[in-house]
């Protein structure tokens, strides 16, 4: 899989596959031969480049499900919903992973495969790369003019001379000079190991990526919580966290040592259109235990990043409070419960407070709340902004048995309606309040809205991995920079002495070796040949621009 | 801080006159098509256009480079045709420069970098590629005639950026707020566009290699996509053209990728999250990987390559229309209601 995307012109004893691809020459077709050769084949065929192909299509159709189903770590209530919509098949998908496609078993299978088949394929061109750094050039053809690009002039000196001189302005390329029959001299230049490299480096990294990604999936997790301003905040520990999603290897323990001790203040920003243009949350954290107090803004683009983990702003909504009073002239006062958002452009929010031990029997208001109210056309609450303008409750008033000491779970942000429908729970009330407003109950008990809160949602993040991920992509990127933009590219010289010229063609002003004593009589053919071993590209142009040096009889300059 | 209603207007305005001048272009480009001598381009070997390409040098405006033409290149333009060429270039740029104004000016009107959503995004990739097409000529003026096969999906794509996807000038929600949407947007768009670029390309090729089947075996093409294979240039050409643009896109669609990824773990919580906007990225990612794999590959090398390159810019498309006006997720900026 680690190909040069252009393969090889010629191939030469340095990378001799056909394809400048797989490590291997052609796979045995036989059967026999025991395990061994069967296990051999088969590793050939993982790491040629024609399964690395068709690994890489299945991991692009692989993905496509996930893209187009539900997904559990997305949103869970839609995959519900989608299997209560389509019962049957999607009974079917559900156990084969659909609607959780990264995690599934076949997708992880499909991309071991294809990162298994790439080691297998980068360990070997990792050996042959190292030996061509170290090896010299390849020998001279016979025929230069052959070449892609090729080209002849006459110099002045010997072909030693010649060779010598050509060596120093082939400045970068790796030249070796080799002496033939006859008196000529030959030489060859390489240049551009840079691309096997940088395509190494790219491929190494795609398997770091993977090790950083899999560290993230073992030994990070996410836990989120919702906090009401001026309500107690939360330490970092499991049980505390409304939702908690551990990494597979992650029981709770050492979790990283810090506390949320409260949100101060949640506040947006709006443009003057209305447009929200910043979420904040004053939130006041402690490091370790009894550690001091300190104060953080989270906003939304900017967490808090404190004892490796993340501390987010992830969500926000509105908390109506309320008071109720007994006849006896008891009550409780800030009685509040986070509403839940139902339409993210105004915000009207939906919600239930429940009063489960401090009134007998137990009460509940449930509702929605407007931060700016007004009365639709049929008469029900509705809100004209999310900015708490003209805060009002809609609330109907349930009285009797919440159904909450049986056991089972239930929303805090509703009522059981079981409980209403076995007669258990009865509707009391209904009353539309602002601030201040309060309604009475006929038994005496009065209720009255207060005003609001703020909740936000903050999720704290540890990702383990990240950091190493991130110098990965990094690497990635630099990797394939090099292999895609480095060309590889080779150089041949055959210098043939020249019969002595008569003095009519001497070129005296040709010293082309500022080192030696030039022979004055002494005059070579130069034929040059060059190719690009991978992606000519402008190799012609540059080809012309080193032999233009080649031949320029001007001495080479010490630097 | 409010939107200048007055520059969103004009902004608006501009961006109407380059579709026209794009169009005024693509109708040229076709004139230096029809004038052009038949089968001369075809019959250029690929190594004379290349080293013709690369003998003259130099950042000069294509459209006067190819009048200083190295004698060595062969002559494949009539007079005519060459004359509408230069037209066609010179409304392109024209139509570049108007169309880079439009942002710009939109930019300033609401504050903000200009590609917040569908219709900016859109407006960004065409100028992207636009631009990819001139470097190209710079390289290769000879395939100036090609300019009506890429112009045509642009206009198209500023078409309807300009009517379902337009979305009037307004500021962006506070996540993306960030000045990563510079970074990130930004080389998404200019991959986008590159990758446009060599899927014109690639559809070419397929063409022209039809077309050279068909002859080599003795038959006169005669259906239409085939026949237009014998102005095209050599395969080869075509093969290389895009190559290099997909060898220049990748990476900088990979920095995008890497960027959005940064973003996301500042924004979202985290770097990676299988959003269907991420998914689809990914598939795109994967699929050109294979493109790149499958040019050196024995076997698939050519059309099968070619074929490749063609479903990656499928999937792009899809991640760009579908995801975007379909499927919902984190990445639902599009801006239509």
């Amino acid at each position: 899989m680690t190909a040069d995307p252009e393969a090889t012109v010629r191939p030469d004893p340095v990378d001799a596959e056909p394809d400048g691809l797989s490590t291997q020459p052609a796979p045995v077709r036989s059967w026999h031969g025991g395990p061994l050769a069967l296990a051999r084949n088969s590793w050939r065929r993982l790491t040629s480049m024609r399964t690395a192909l068709v690994l890489l299509f299945l991991l692009a159709l692989a993905s496509v499900p996930g893209s187009l189903l539900p997904q559990r770590p997305l949103n869970p209530t839609k995959v519900d919903q989608y299997i209560a919509d389509h019962p049957g098949w999607s009974k079917i998908l559900d156990a084969a992973g659909f609607f959780d496609v990264f995690a599934a078993p076949w997708f992880a299978a499909t991309y071991l495969l294809l990162f298994i088949s790439l080691i297998g394929c980068v360990v070997p061109r990792l050996k042959a790369h190292g030996t061509a750094m170290l090896s010299a050039p390849p020998a001279v053809p016979r025929r230069l003019e052959r070449l892609p690009s090729a080209d002849s002039f006459s110099a002045g000196g010997t072909p030693e001379q010649v060779a010598a001189g050509s060596v120093r302005r082939l400045r970068g390329w790796k030249t070796v000079t080799r002496v033939e029959d006859g008196g000529v001299v030959t030489v060859a230049a390489e240049k551009g190991y840079l691309r096997e490299t940088g395509n190494l480096v790219f491929h190494a990294a795609l398997v770091v990526l993977l090790v950083g990604v899999a560290l993230g999936k073992l030994w990070g997790y996410q836990g989120t919580v919702l906090l009401t301003e001026g309500q107690p905040g939360i330490c970092n520990a499991v049980p505390l966290y409304d939702s908690f999603r551990p990494g597979k290897l992650v029981d709770g323990s050492g979790l990283a040592p810090f506390c949320i001790d409260s949100l101060d203040k949640f506040s947006v920003d709006y443009d003057p259109d209305g447009t929200p243009a910043q979420f904040r949350a004053d939130i006041t954290y402690s490091l370790g235990e009894n550690g001091a107090a300190r104060k953080d803004v989270l906003e939304v683009n900017h967490p808090l990043r404190v004892e490796g983990v993340r501390v987010y702003l992830v969500g926000h909504g509105f908390a109506p409070r309320f008071t109720v009073t007994k006849p006896d002239g008891t009550g409780v006062k800030n009685l509040s419960a986070p509403f839940l958002p139902q339409d993210p452009r105004t915000l009207l929010s939906e919600g239930t407070v429940k009063l489960l031990d401090t009134v007998k029997p137990q009460l509940a208001l449930y509702g929605t709340f407007a931060p700016f109210a007004a009365l639709g056309p049929d008469g029900k609450l509705t809100s004209l902004s999310p900015q708490p303008g003209n805060p009002g409750v809609a609330i109907q008033i349930y009285r009797g048995d919440l159904g909450v000491d049986d056991g089972a779970p239930q929303s805090v942000y509703s009522i059981d309606q079981r409980q209403v429908a076995i007669g258990a729970l009865k509707q009391v009330a209904t009353a539309q309040l602002i601030p201040g407003k309060a309604v009475t109950l006929d038994d005496g008990t009065k209720i009255t809205f207060d005003g609001y809160s703020q909740w936000a949602t903050i999720q704290v993040n540890h990702d383990p991995g990240q950091t190493l991920v991130l110098w990965a992509a990094g690497a990635v990127v630099l990797g394939l920079l090099l292999s895609l933009a480095v060309r590889r590219r080779r150089l041949f010289l055959r210098i043939t002495p020249a019969p002595t010229p008569n003095s009519e063609t001497v070129d005296n002003s040709a010293p082309v070796d500022d080192g030696a004593r030039p022979d004055r009589d002494a005059r070579s053919v130069v034929a040059v040949g060059g190719l690009a071993r991978t992606d000519a590209g402008s190799f012609g142009t540059e080809f012309a621009r080193v032999v233009e040096q080649l031949r320029d009889p001007s001495p080479v300059r010490k630097d | 801080m409010p939107v200048n209603a007055g520059l969103a207007t004009l902004s608006d305005h501009m961006f109407t006159w380059s579709i026209i001048l794009y169009s005024l272009a693509l109708v040229a480009y076709c004139g230096e098509y029809a004038f052009g001598r038949r089968g001369k381009v075809a019959s250029t070997s690929p190594e004379q256009v290349l080293v013709a390409a690369g003998a003259a040098p130099g950042p000069g405006a294509p459209a006067v480079k190819s009048v200083s033409a190295p004698p060595k290149r062969p002559r494949v333009r009539t007079p005519q045709a060459e004359r509408f060429g230069r037209v066609a270039v010179a409304a392109t740029v024209l139509g570049l420069a108007v169309q880079l104004t439009s942002l710009t000016l939109r930019g300033i009107a609401t504050h903000r970098v200009p590609w917040g959503n569908m219709y900016e995004f859109a407006s960004v990739v065409g100028a992207a590629a636009v631009i990819a097409y001139l470097v190209v000529l710079i390289r290769l003026p000879q395939v100036r005639y090609l300019g009506m096969f890429l112009l045509f999906p642009i206009v198209v794509l500023l078409f309807l950026a300009g009517t379902v996807l337009y979305a009037p000038a307004a500021p962006l929600v506070p996540a993306l707020r960030s000045y990563w949407i510079a970074i990130h947007v930004t080389t998404i768009s200019i991959g986008t566009g590159i990758f446009l670029v060599s899927f014109v390309a690639t559809v070419l090729y397929l063409v022209r290699r039809r077309w050279e089947i068909s002859v080599e075996a003795g038959r006169t093409p005669t259906r239409f996509p085939v026949t237009l294979g014998s102005r095209l240039p050599v395969t080869d050409v075509l093969d290389r053209m895009a190559y290099r643009t997909v060898a220049f896109g990748f990476p900088v669609y990979t920095f995008g990728i890497i960027a959005g990824a940064i973003w996301a773990e500042a924004a979202w919580g985290r770097y990676w999250g299988w959003d269907p906007k991420e998914t689809w990225a990914f598939i795109t990612w994967v699929v050109y990987a294979a493109y790149l794999h499958a040019r050196a590959t024995a076997g698939w090398r050519g059309t099968a390559a070619a074929r490749v390159n063609i479903v990656a810019f499928a999937t792009m498309i899809f991640n760009f229309f579908i995801i975007n006006m379909v499927v919902s997720g984190l990445h639902s900026y599009a801006g239509l209601t």
